[in-house]
């Protein structure tokens, strides 16, 4: 799925700009997007430093475990193969909750490390897991509470009331991401159902 | 609606300082415990860069060839007879595939129709209440070299469109259209 989405963006592309005459701008556009793609990863290194650094004293102190334990029940079902005093539930748990109060920087060290440990869980295969297709469908759907950035670039724009689209945001974000939790669920009975589940 | 504004700035303060006292009330060496996990954060970052130089490389050819606006022309009339509006079918279609892009837009889009007009508010709400699943899905599987995605992408991008569906919808509602 992801190879042939991967290679038609790049081979539509190209044979669009053959037709029309637009070969230029593709010889830009792969240099900029690799040189964006650097730069977004060197920006990562110094969030992700400081959040693991602060993460493992969490983790240490027992602070993720106690977290864990506190969302124990929604947690289990929304991921069942995941024991639920192990580490990956901490940190399912805090990527999901910073991500509500819209703490991107933070909610992605959590959520790689989360990853890290559902792929320990999995015997450190290279395919995703049950349980790692959740996390990515609940962080993809991303619920907030308070859409910071967009609130922002309301008042710049002289809002009367910038605010006033944090209920309908979080409406829409708490639908959106019932929806990927179901939707997640649906693909993941029929993968059962074709027994070749990963 | 000042209060808003205040809890995003002090969160990240509180819960740092939170960390560190529950630490040392537990008796974690804490300097030593953060440098040691924070080891870990470098290599982490450059790990994702293969990944994400693949996926923005063809991302920024497909929008630069003029393709991507090709393809929104092509769907657009698809999308208005089900009563999308047109101004918003652009963001809609890359709001997924590629943030600032997207955040660029939702600016333009106020910019154009100012915050409190209905275009405003649909793209206000449609910017704060999904992510981008491509970055998301390239980060997260990239961190931790996961190659074979399964259904993450289907999942991710099928519950975009409920969040844009959601978002025309309950907008309507909420500020009525126009």
């Amino acid at each position: 799925m992801v190879n042939i989405i991967w290679m038609a963006m790049l081979t539509i592309g190209i044979v669009f700009a053959a037709i029309t005459g637009n070969m230029e701008a593709v010889n830009e556009a792969v240099f900029k997007g690799a040189q964006d793609a650097v730069t977004i990863c060197i920006g990562l290194i110094s969030i992700l430093v400081f959040w693991l650094g602060l993460m493992r004293i969490a983790q240490a102190s027992g602070l993720l475990e106690a977290l864990a334990k506190i969302m124990k029940p929604i947690a289990t079902r929304l991921f069942p193969e995941v024991p639920s005093n192990h580490p990956a539930m901490g940190y399912i748990l805090s990527n999901m909750t910073a991500n509500m109060f819209g703490l991107g920087n933070a909610a992605t060290p959590m959520g790689i490390k989360a990853m890290e440990q559902l792929k320990v869980l999995n015997g450190n295969k290279d395919s995703a897991s049950r349980s790692m297709i959740t996390l990515l469908a609940i962080n993809t759907a991303s619920i907030t509470l308070i859409p910071t950035t967009v609130i922002s670039i309301r008042m710049n724009y002289g809002s009367v009331n910038p605010t006033e689209i944090v209920g309908t945001t979080i409406i829409a974000t708490t639908c959106s991401t019932i929806a990927a939790i179901l939707i997640d669920r649906f693909f993941y009975y029929r993968r059962l159902k074709k027994g070749r589940e990963l | 609606m000042e209060w808003i504004s205040t809890i995003s700035i002090w969160l990240i303060p509180l819960l740092i300082m939170f960390i560190l006292l529950y630490g040392t009330i537990k008796r974690v060496p804490t300097y030593e415990t953060f440098i040691e996990g924070a080891k870990e954060g470098f290599g982490m970052a450059v790990s994702i860069i293969p990944y994400l130089v693949g996926m923005l490389v063809a991302i920024s050819v497909f929008r630069a060839s003029g393709a991507m606006d090709f393809f929104i022309e092509l769907i657009k009339p698809g999308l208005q007879a089900i009563g999308v509006p047109t101004e918003i079918v652009p963001l809609a279609l890359i709001r997924p595939i590629s943030g600032t892009g997207a955040l660029g837009m939702t600016s333009d889009l106020i910019a154009t129709y100012g915050p409190d007009s209905f275009i405003g508010r649909l793209a206000s709400t449609m910017q704060g209440s999904t992510d981008t699943t491509f970055y998301v899905l390239t980060v997260y599987f990239g961190a931790v070299g996961i190659k074979k995605m399964g259904d993450a992408l289907k999942v991710g991008l099928l519950a975009d469109v409920v969040g844009i569906i959601v978002s025309i919808t309950i907008v309507t509602i909420v500020f009525g259209s126009l």
